[in-house]
């Protein structure tokens, strides 16, 4: 038990080189090359700055999860839960436009809106975890569903679109450039850093790895449990909720197909970094360059005939596989003996 | 010892077994007998190498030297509980069952009975049902195990152990979670294994359960055999008297006289919670104060009630005069008083992480500066606790895991120290660890009440307790019924509280 448990955190194995830290940068690197070979427009500022903004939605919300999971639970609802804030985004914007006009007020109310369904949105998968003592998987599972189908509800089954002169004024948020970087690569950059520093800098974050760690540890070191699970969650419909705001402009609308599968890319990205999945290590670093790597592998897939395009499922499956079968204490172990 | 004619007729036979674990001696040239049909108590204290015979006895350890005779031919028991096939069975304290099966399916786990490939389960439950009839227990083969008491899990272990034709049925303190009369209930089915000719090996440290079931008594102290006799010879005096008898070294600390006017920093006031049925009692401002009793007896409830684990069903605590009921962990810490598990490795260090984070985790609000964690405060707190309590590793980089269990221990008192409480709670403070670190786990106890901390002191060991106490109050089944000071510490009045054989009515 001891054993298994010590081979999850990575260890500098080789001098000062830790081959499973800088795995994913490695992945991320050689993803690069075969890219530039395949086809050196793939290094082009433009295709370059698209692959950011593309990693951004993913990224905001696998910063989210790399907290849920490093705390030892796991949130299948954020795809479904950035779907049915889309839709109230757009109807509560729409519903303001007699009010508040097509101005940038309308707009903030939108985002408020945004920030205050993706908050609930947490602590209610937090509190029927903690309070309610359901598993985190049952209880996700189930508000993944109540969220899929409130937005096809809402949106009667067909799309909901936003109001054409508000589109205007609230485009600039996806398209426009701050100092040569797209606004979501901003957004993904700072929650990134607030992330990181969150879980390496902070108490909380001492605390959520103590509690994926070993739960009754953290109970017996006058850890409030129950409280910093429930944030965990709540974090994580916080950055549910600034990505849908980075979101909505994009094609400004939604519907029952919006963000479906986002979880598992979610999760994806945060495995492939380097969290364990059981909790108890987290890598905010990590989760980062998991979501480019998914998004460099459809990006890739565009630029070549090779492969199909179809088949971008596979890779980012094939990928995942291979990340965890690497960041496996005994293979190093094995490799180094060989 | 046996004449020729126990020998004839004892089932299972162990003579002059020694055992070492490494280079550790555990049994010293140990013999023991079961006659079929016969029920054959084994006392001593914890640590006089009981678990270690009955697991030689089973078969799970191998004896380093002596032999083991099975109906008078020497063999060597088969390992991993493969005894059982030869009737041998050993029913563990913490018991094995499927909680989620049936008590059919669990009985029949490994063994089912299949007709073409299909389980036959109307034949199974046939063959439970005759067995539950057969010892008089009131539950269905279908029921599933998470429904029953303790006492019906442990009648379902027997039902299993006769299905498997057991001839010798050894079981480690069967008694130690029953109540009154579940005991009771399982006594008189022990009675009927007997009629049928079972071997049956008893642990327990109820000293009026082993007069009341058993015929013979075997009884062991540090390692060794003591002596063995007929239980109606032996009066409970006599028993204790045999399992206690050690002589305390300087491993202990000289204890400070106690101040009898320092103030009262805890009084407990008649305090019901689970496992608790009202206990009071009180702590002085720089005194040990050491619980004893039997495991189970509720010590560790006490002060999980406390220190906010668990909640308080009724009565009073009174924290420096003042009512306190700390709901919380961290309420309990920022008042000062602190709970140290016994749980060290499922409750006390996180082993997957390092030292630094395991020392700070406890008192980590107090690290943090502008909202952030203060890594050079605790590398200075590390540094201290390594001085201060002497924690030694290979590196400073190790998993708490790696480390031993003596400086495991260490960390995990250094931890709850780093808060500065003016009461320390120490759950079991030396187990598992080697007798130098014992002694300087002592030594640090003595210089943390020295310093006006106040300490309780739970131990299951009885040396240990009175050794480093200046008080030491005695608990069984959830109440206090004594506390001893002065000359009264000894084992002999402890083990006569702890068994219930006495009983103070009124104490302060």
């Amino acid at each position: 038990m001891t054993e298994t448990a010590m081979t999850q955190t990575p260890k500098s194995r080789f001098q000062n080189f830790d081959f499973k830290t800088a795995g994913p940068a490695i992945a991320l690197i050689l993803l690069c090359i075969i890219g530039f070979l395949l086809n050196p427009a793939f290094l082009s500022e433009g295709n370059i700055t698209n692959l950011l903004t593309r990693s951004a939605f993913i990224g905001i919300i696998a910063v989210g999860a790399t907290f849920v999971i490093t705390a030892g639970g796991i949130d299948l609802s954020v795809g479904s839960m950035a779907a049915v804030i889309a839709g109230v985004m757009i109807i509560v914007m729409n519903g303001a436009v007699d009010t508040f006009g097509t101005g940038v007020t309308t707009v903030l109310i939108g985002c408020g809106c945004s920030v205050i369904l993706g908050i609930g949105a947490g602590f209610i998968n937090g509190f029927l975890t903690t309070k309610g003592k359901i598993e985190a998987f049952i209880v996700t599972l189930g508000t993944m569903g109540i969220f899929r189908s409130l937005v096809t509800y809402f949106a009667d089954g067909g799309t909901l679109s936003l109001n054409y002169d508000i589109r205007g004024v609230y485009r600039p948020v996806y398209y426009d450039s701050f100092a040569g970087l797209p606004i979501p690569v901003w957004v993904f950059i700072v929650v990134a850093i607030c992330g990181w520093l969150l879980l390496n800098r902070t108490a909380f974050g001492r605390y959520c790895t103590a509690i994926g760690s070993n739960e009754s540890v953290a109970r017996y070191s006058a850890i409030q449990v129950d409280r910093i699970k429930t944030w965990t969650y709540v974090l994580q419909g916080l950055c549910v909720s600034l990505a849908t705001i980075i979101y909505v402009p994009r094609l400004g609308s939604a519907s029952s197909s919006t963000g479906v599968l986002w979880e598992l890319e979610a999760i994806a990205a945060v495995i492939i970094g380097g969290t364990v999945l059981k909790g108890g290590y987290g890598r905010i670093g990590g989760t980062i360059l998991g979501a480019l790597i998914l998004t460099t592998i459809g990006n890739i897939l565009n630029f070549t005939d090779m492969i199909s395009n179809y088949l971008n499922g596979t890779m980012q499956g094939l990928i995942i596989i291979v990340a965890v079968w690497l960041q496996r204490g005994d293979w190093g172990r094995k490799h180094k003996n060989n | 010892m046996p004449d020729g004619q126990t020998i004839a007729a004892s089932v299972l036979c162990a003579e002059r077994i020694s055992k070492s674990f490494g280079t550790v001696p555990v049994l010293f040239s140990v013999s023991m007998d079961i006659k079929a049909g016969e029920v054959h108590a084994l006392i001593g204290e914890n640590g006089a190498g009981k678990s270690t015979l009955m697991k030689i006895l089973s078969g799970f350890h191998q004896p380093t030297s002596g032999r083991i005779l099975m109906d008078g031919q020497e063999m060597t028991l088969p390992p991993n509980g493969e005894t059982e096939k030869l009737g041998v069975v050993l029913i563990h304290q913490e018991l094995n069952l499927a909680e989620q099966m049936t008590v059919e399916e669990n009985v029949f786990l490994g063994r089912e009975i299949t007709n073409r490939g299909r389980l036959d389960r109307q034949q199974m439950a046939e063959v439970v049902q005759g067995y539950l009839d057969d010892i008089g227990l009131n539950i269905a083969p279908g029921d599933r195990i998470s429904d029953l008491s303790i006492a019906q899990k442990q009648m379902v272990e027997i039902v299993k152990a006769m299905s498997r034709d057991a001839r010798v049925l050894i079981m480690d303190e069967p008694t130690a979670t029953l109540t009154e009369a579940e005991t009771k209930l399982f006594f008189k089915q022990i009675a009927r294994l007997k009629e049928q000719g079972v071997a049956i090996i008893f642990v327990s440290h109820k000293l009026t359960e082993v007069k009341e079931i058993s015929d013979r008594v075997t009884v062991m102290r540090d390692g060794q055999w003591i002596a063995t006799q007929e239980a109606s010879d032996l009066t409970l005096d006599a028993m204790a008297q045999m399992m206690v008898g050690r002589e305390l070294s300087d491993l202990y600390p000289p204890i400070n006289e106690a101040d009898v006017d320092a103030d009262r920093v805890l009084e407990v006031k008649n305090l019901y919670a689970p496992d608790v049925e009202g206990v009071s009692f009180y702590l002085r401002k720089g005194e040990v104060l050491g619980f004893s009793g039997l495991i189970g007896s509720g010590r560790t409830a006490v002060f999980e009630a406390i220190c906010g684990l668990a909640p308080i069903d009724g009565g009073e605590v009174l924290f420096d005069g003042a009512p306190a009921e700390f709901t919380s962990v961290s309420k309990a810490r920022d008042a000062g008083v602190v709970y140290l598990t016994k749980d060290r490795k499922g409750k006390g260090l996180l082993l997957d992480k390092k030292m630094r984070e395991n020392l700070t985790l406890f008192a980590l609000p107090k690290f943090v500066r502008n909202g952030s964690v203060d890594r050079k405060a605790e590398a200075k707190a590390m540094e201290r606790a390594v001085r201060r309590f002497d924690i030694r590793s290979r590196d400073a980089n190790i998993d708490v895991g790696d480390l031993s269990g003596g400086n495991q221990q260490k960390l995990l008192l250094a931890k709850v120290m780093e808060c500065d409480p003016r009461i320390l709670i120490i759950d079991e403070p030396t187990r598992g660890i080697d007798v130098g670190t014992k002694q300087q786990i002592y030594h640090f106890i003595a210089a943390i009440a020295a310093e006006g901390v106040s300490v309780v002191v739970i131990s299951s060991e009885m040396p240990e307790v009175i050794g480093v106490s200046h008080r030491v109050a005695v608990m069984r089944e959830g109440q206090i019924t004594g506390i001893l000071s002065g000359d009264h510490i000894n084992e002999n009045e402890i083990v006569r509280y702890a068994a219930g054989l006495k009983r103070e009515t009124n104490h302060d």
